[in-house]
């Protein structure tokens, strides 16, 4: 019987690998965590090191409408193969969140694939986001092609680089990101 | 024995010219059909019978298109070309005997060479000709009782294939024997198909012969082309009616597919349920091969305990197929010895709709399970008290992130009867779990991001998560039925 001193791996370390994408599009900080399940379908969640999570911010708004012609929330697939689902490359936004102090951040894809769903709870609970961004509190998945499902990461940071580019940051600076727009 | 009559020579007389042998024109006479299989003398005596008939009506002849049958006949006649004046009928009456050795327009020879007794060793009871089909199609349209080919070869050879093999001729029989025949030259009255009926040549030919209106055959030319060659026969396949094996299996490895697995050509884990229970099988009943089905199914890392799940097998092609009851069971003690990963019980013979039966009523059954559970936060036994107390709790489950690669996306709602949990220490209990089938107890534990609502994280408002889970008492299937044990 496992003590409990013993961290059991939890689901996610057992059957997702943890890829990351740090400053997403030059922004400081704006890190993303994409779960990588071993079929090839991924979870796109806030990083622990994102603003967002950080000095106990509160979400005033979640947005899945990115364009006047696009919300992630129309999106729909059907069948096996997920017919209808928009096809998102790196940079694709999924939606944008403010937070109480009124700055605002966007979500993006990080890889290419087909859009399966969004969350849609933290619509209603944004906690769920602040609390547990890494479960119930995830942003989208996406199911890359087939013929690109090991690719996919080849932009990617593996969780040892992930934490090296984080150290390195707080060695640098003793506040890294809070204020930044 | 002969039914030929008198009213019936005009037609056979056009049957001849047209190029069909002595047999196809007794098949569109509709002789033999009530009566036993025809005679090979009989053959001899229709020819005796045409001459006599042909020299009463010398001069009569001519006529071009429909002769006078009764209302149940038809003969669809076109103006074609082969010889119908009368210059043809008084020679005709010459050339009966090379009739025979020209090759029969209707059957392609089927019916000619490949019913003499040198032929007979390779063949037997089922037979089976497409391109046939549409050249009798064509050569008597509305006539539902004409003799077919195959009926005409079965009857002409079987005495003599049972004759040579000592075993008696059945028409529902185990033992199949198909005799195929192939002809290139007409290879291209299917394009006729093709052009005339696109829609209905895809699924299989046959369905598209009959799906199209006679209408449509006044374009193939009749009588059809003479064909040069004779087709060649095909070689002849034996095959005998699978055999259907059923019982229960257990599952006792945590590290055992119930299928193969195999992705992109690579296998990635030795050995399968499947294979373990089939292996013996194969070769006791020396068969060919195997379909395997079951009541539902299990993850590779969760055992089957309790009754065992239902399970049916097909052997294809067996070679070997009576087995008494001591025989069978002697089987299952070869499968339980080879393996200590499953246990087969209540092995037994079956019919084909056994194989059917697993499938059925799939959604409506309960399934029991036992599983361990890690929880985050500490526990004490009371924490554990409201699980007793809930009954039928509903729950939606989108389709786990695990398969929803090969499934579609939706959302499920299924029930949960009843639980019951039993304190191990601080961080673990077991639960054990009444559900509808169909559930997805993994997601139900751990939530899956979420998606499973409720789900037992909510529940116990900590994180939890499934070390193990364990398949209890199965599905209730009436086949196969429990034997006594051992």
């Amino acid at each position: 019987m496992e003590e409990a001193e013993k961290k059991a791996p939890s689901v996610t370390d057992r059957y997702y690998t943890r890829w990351y994408k740090t400053d997403m599009k030059g922004k400081p900080c704006e890190d993303h965590c994409i779960l990588q399940h071993s079929n090839r379908i991924c979870v796109i969640t806030l990083a622990e090191s994102h603003p967002i999570l950080q000095n106990g911010r509160k979400i005033k708004s979640i947005n899945y409408r990115i364009s006047d012609g696009c919300s992630r929330l129309n999106n729909k697939v059907s069948g096996k193969s997920k017919r209808g689902g928009q096809f998102l490359t790196e940079f694709a936004p999924l939606c944008r969140i403010t937070c109480t102090d009124n700055i605002e951040y966007t979500i993006f894809s990080c890889i290419r694939g087909r859009l399966l769903e969004v969350n849609e709870d933290i619509l209603k609970q944004p906690d769920l986001l602040l609390e547990k961004p890494s479960t119930e509190g995830y942003i989208a998945v996406i199911l890359p092609k087939l013929e690109e499902s090991k690719s996919i990461t080849n932009g990617l940071l593996t969780r040892q680089q992930y934490e090296e580019v984080v150290s390195k940051r707080t060695a640098q600076q003793p506040k890294p990101c809070r204020d930044q727009p | 024995m002969l039914s030929l009559k008198e009213k019936d020579s005009p037609i056979v007389r056009k049957l001849l010219d047209a190029g069909c042998c002595a047999r196809c024109v007794l098949r569109f006479c509709c002789v033999g059909v009530t009566l036993h299989p025809p005679h090979p003398l009989s053959f001899k005596y229709s020819l005796s019978f045409l001459s006599e008939a042909d020299g009463e009506q010398s001069h009569g002849a001519a006529e071009q298109t429909q002769t006078e049958d009764p209302p149940c006949k038809k003969l669809k006649l076109d103006s074609a070309p082969v010889g119908q004046d009368g210059s043809s009928e008084a020679s005709a009456a010459h050339t009966e005997p090379n009739v025979q050795s020209e090759i029969c327009v209707a059957c392609l020879g089927v019916l000619q060479d490949f019913c003499d007794l040198s032929y007979t060793k390779q063949y037997s009871i089922m037979f089976y000709c497409f391109l046939l089909c549409i050249r009798e199609k064509s050569m008597c349209l509305d006539k539902e009782d004409v003799v077919q080919v195959k009926d005409a070869f079965k009857w002409a050879i079987q005495g003599m294939v049972g004759k040579e093999l000592g075993t008696p001729v059945l028409t529902n029989s185990l033992f199949e024997v198909s005799v195929g025949f192939t002809h290139p030259e007409t290879e291209a009255d299917c394009h006729f198909l093709a052009t005339t009926c696109s829609d209905c040549f895809k699924p299989t030919k046959n369905k598209a012969v009959s799906a199209l209106w006679c209408s449509h055959f006044l374009h193939y030319p009749c009588p059809p082309v003479r064909p040069a060659s004779k087709c060649t026969p095909l070689d002849t396949t034996c095959l005998h009616t699978s055999v259907f094996i059923a019982g229960r299996y257990n599952k006792f490895s945590r590290e055992l597919p119930q299928t193969p697995w195999v992705i992109d050509g690579e296998r990635r884990m030795e050995g399968s349920v499947e294979e373990l229970i089939a292996d013996p099988l194969l070769s006791s009943f020396r068969a060919d091969g195997f379909n395997f089905s079951s009541s539902g199914r299990e993850d590779v890392d969760v055992r089957t305990l309790g009754n065992g799940r239902p399970f049916a097998m097909e052997l294809l092609n067996p070679h070997r197929a009576k087995f008494n009851g001591a025989e069978v069971r002697q089987l299952q003690e070869v499968i339980n010895a080879s393996s200590d990963k499953i246990r087969v019980r209540d092995l037994q013979i079956v019919t084909r709709d056994a194989m059917g039966r697993m499938k059925e009523g799939e959604e409506e059954k309960t399934k029991s399970y036992s599983a361990l559970i890690w929880t985050k936060k500490a526990i004490t036994n009371s924490d554990l008290d409201f699980i007793a107390n809930i009954k039928e709790l509903k729950i939606d489950q989108k389709t786990p992130l695990r398969v929803l690669h090969r499934r579609p996306l939706a959302v499920r709602q299924r029930v949960i009867h009843s639980m019951s949990a039993s304190y191990l220490d601080t961080h673990h209990f077991r639960l054990q779990l009444h559900t509808q089938a169909g559930t997805y107890i993994k997601e139900f534990v751990h939530g899956d991001f979420g998606r499973t609502k409720p789900n037992l994280c909510a529940l116990m408002e900590s994180e939890v998560d499934i070390l193990e889970l364990d398949v209890e008492d199965s599905v209730y299937v009436p086949l196969p039925t429990t034997l006594d044990d051992l």
